[in-house]
């Protein structure tokens, strides 16, 4: 089994490779406004790392985001395509929920409840809640994308993961040290996890915004 | 023929998603999906509907194209891909859809750019280009003038539109005359129903612009001629005349981007004539080049239509004259490029 795991979601352009149990390589770049430039070459070397061929690739898994459209296609469009050319299957995992699990690991067990928070631009946040659960983090509700005040305040006072917490301290009084981005390796074990257990992994972006643009008859109506 | 280089080419600089398969200089077949039909609504192509429609269609159009084509992927021997100019948005799915084959399958990867890609498409459908060849290549976004002494690796601009490109002011004015997006096909149409009875203005022709611009264009000035002339029926209670304004503005079009580029090839002494890009399907533009070259003994040279605007096909055909000619691929890591100068081939 040898997993190739992309995210392009969160402000890292993250990259890992998961052989058997060994402990995951992984191959990140802080650029938010380069994805096109770097992901190909993290693929490269993050595979070149492990020690391994493209076509020795079994498996290959994706954030779905939500997260800044440009890049997360970036991401999703490496997968699919490389998925396609390697003949194997390519499952999606919503980006949140990596984060989520990532803040249940680096929390204690009194931490039943987070909430995600990722930088949407535009001073909005992509948030979701999370429960913590014997298998996993579950999320509590859809994903949306709003301004960091729109977010209920009991939820607001949650233990807090991604960038929400550092952009807008003031709305999210509680980060979760050190869970600012999307860990690639992490995501890489969920798809396994849910590989695992059969659980249906499409591959859909989370754009949750439409495209920002008025029809001819709405321009007409304004 | 087994011998010649198999190059997959992905085109998405604006609205199609495009895949062609050339085997040298051979079309094998091209894959053409488009959102033109999502951005008609909306008036005009909206980049992040463009970019959506890209990543939703880019596997299954590789897919037709390999499977009509009678190829498997693991034939690919290098993957071309518009690296630009165009809209950075709709670049970048196909720039990051043409690494990750290239890294999959193991072949080099050629970023190109989309106007030498309109010039080259041309080898598979007439031949070898000539050497040198004069381009006038007109679309959507871009009027240019070229000198090409080698597509591969030398494209020189003699002028370009220092405006509206030619491809848009058929959009607009199709806008003033109440036809649907994208206007150019529908103009072509109703034109053919009309008389040219109106003289619109020809831009940068006349006095001290026709030796500063000799081989620029200007299109924004005739749009807003044709948005006048048309107001002023409405005005007058009189109705608008659509197919004899069609003709008019066409044959106003057609007659500078045709008299320029013979004045190109004459001043630069050669004796082709290479049309490409979306316009290059008018069939006005077609009919005044072939009379104006055959006048001036001028060799014309355009492709059929579907090799005009833009497809993957031309992608793959430049990228394949890349690989013949021995020219050093690009690197895994360059970017989508929306302002790649047109003098610059390869990325
Ligand atoms: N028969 C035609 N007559 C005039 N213009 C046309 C015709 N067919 C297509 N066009 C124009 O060509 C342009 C599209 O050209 P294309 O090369 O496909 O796009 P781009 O400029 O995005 O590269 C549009 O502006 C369209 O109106
Ligand atoms: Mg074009």
């Amino acid at each position: 089994m040898l997993t190739l795991a992309i995210d392009t979601s969160t402000t890292a352009i993250g990259v890992a490779v998961l052989a058997g149990d060994a402990e995951p390589v992984r191959a990140v770049v802080l650029d938010a406004r380069a994805h096109t430039e770097h992901l190909a070459p993290l693929v490269a070397d993050a595979l070149a790392r492990a020690g391994a061929t493209p076509a020795e690739v079994t498996d290959i898994a994706v954030g779905t985001g939500p997260g800044p459209f440009t890049g997360l296609r970036v991401g999703l469009v490496t997968a699919v395509t490389m998925g396609y050319a390697l003949g194997v299957p390519v499952h999606g995992v919503g980006s949140l929920d990596v984060l989520a699990e990532q803040a249940f690991a680096a929390t204690g067990d009194d931490v039943g409840e987070v909430l995600v928070a990722t930088d949407a631009r535009r001073r909005e946040v992509y948030w979701a809640r999370y429960a913590r659960t014997a298998d996993g983090a579950r999320a509590l509700g859809e994903p949306a994308v709003e301004a960091p005040a729109q977010v209920p305040e009991h939820t607001r006072m949650l233990p807090t993961a991604g960038r929400g917490p550092l952009l807008y301290p003031d709305a999210f009084p509680r980060p979760v040290a050190d869970v600012l981005d999307v860990d690639p390796a992490a995501l890489g074990a969920i798809a396994r996890r849910r590989a695992a257990a059969g659980v249906p992994m499409p591959v859909e972006p989370l754009y949750l915004r439409r495209p920002d643009a008025l029809t001819t008859a709405e321009r007409a109506a304004r | 023929m087994a011998d010649q280089p198999l190059v997959l080419g992905i085109e998405t600089s604006c609205d199609e998603t495009g895949v062609g398969i050339v085997r040298g200089e051979t079309l094998l077949f091209d894959a053409i999906a488009s959102s033109v039909d999502e951005h008609a609504r909306f008036g005009g192509v909206v980049p992040e509907v463009a970019s959506r429609a890209h990543l939703e269609a880019m596997v299954p159009t590789i897919e037709r194209a390999c499977r009509e084509a009678g190829v498997t992927l693991g034939d690919v021997d290098a993957v071309a891909v518009t690296s630009g100019p165009g809209l950075a948005g709709a670049l970048m799915v196909g720039v990051a859809s043409a690494k990750a084959l290239a890294l999959a399958l193991g072949v080099p990867l050629h970023g190109v750019n989309h106007l030498a890609s309109h010039v080259a498409v041309d080898i598979v459908e007439h031949g070898p280009l000539p050497e040198p060849t004069l381009a006038l290549l007109v679309s959507g976004g871009h009027s240019s003038l070229l000198l090409v002494p080698d597509v591969t690796d030398d494209v020189r601009s003699l002028g370009s539109t220092i405006d509206d490109a030619a491809g848009e002011a058929f959009d607009k004015v199709a806008r003033v005359l109440g036809l649907p997006f994208p206007g150019g096909p529908h103009i072509d149409r109703m034109a053919r129903e009309g008389q040219v009875v109106i003289d619109f203005p020809r831009g940068l022709t006349g006095g001290r612009d026709a030796e500063r611009h000799r081989f620029d264009f200007s299109f924004s000035g005739l749009k807003t001629a044709v948005s006048r002339w048309v107001q002023a029926r409405e005005a007058a209670g009189e109705p608008v005349p659509v197919a004899d304004v069609a003709a008019s503005f066409q044959e106003a079009v057609t007659d500078v981007l045709t008299r320029k580029a013979i004045d190109a090839c004459r001043t630069h002494g050669v004796g082709h004539l290479q049309v490409g890009g979306g316009v290059a399907a008018n069939s006005r533009l077609r009919a005044l080049a072939q009379e104006r070259c055959d006048a001036a003994g001028i060799q014309l040279r355009v492709p059929r239509p579907g090799l005009c605007t833009d497809n993957g096909a031309m992608v793959a055909a430049l990228g394949a004259q890349m690989v013949l000619k021995g020219r050093a691929p690009s690197d895994l890591a360059i970017p989508a490029d929306s302002s790649m100068p047109v003098t610059q081939v390869s990325a």
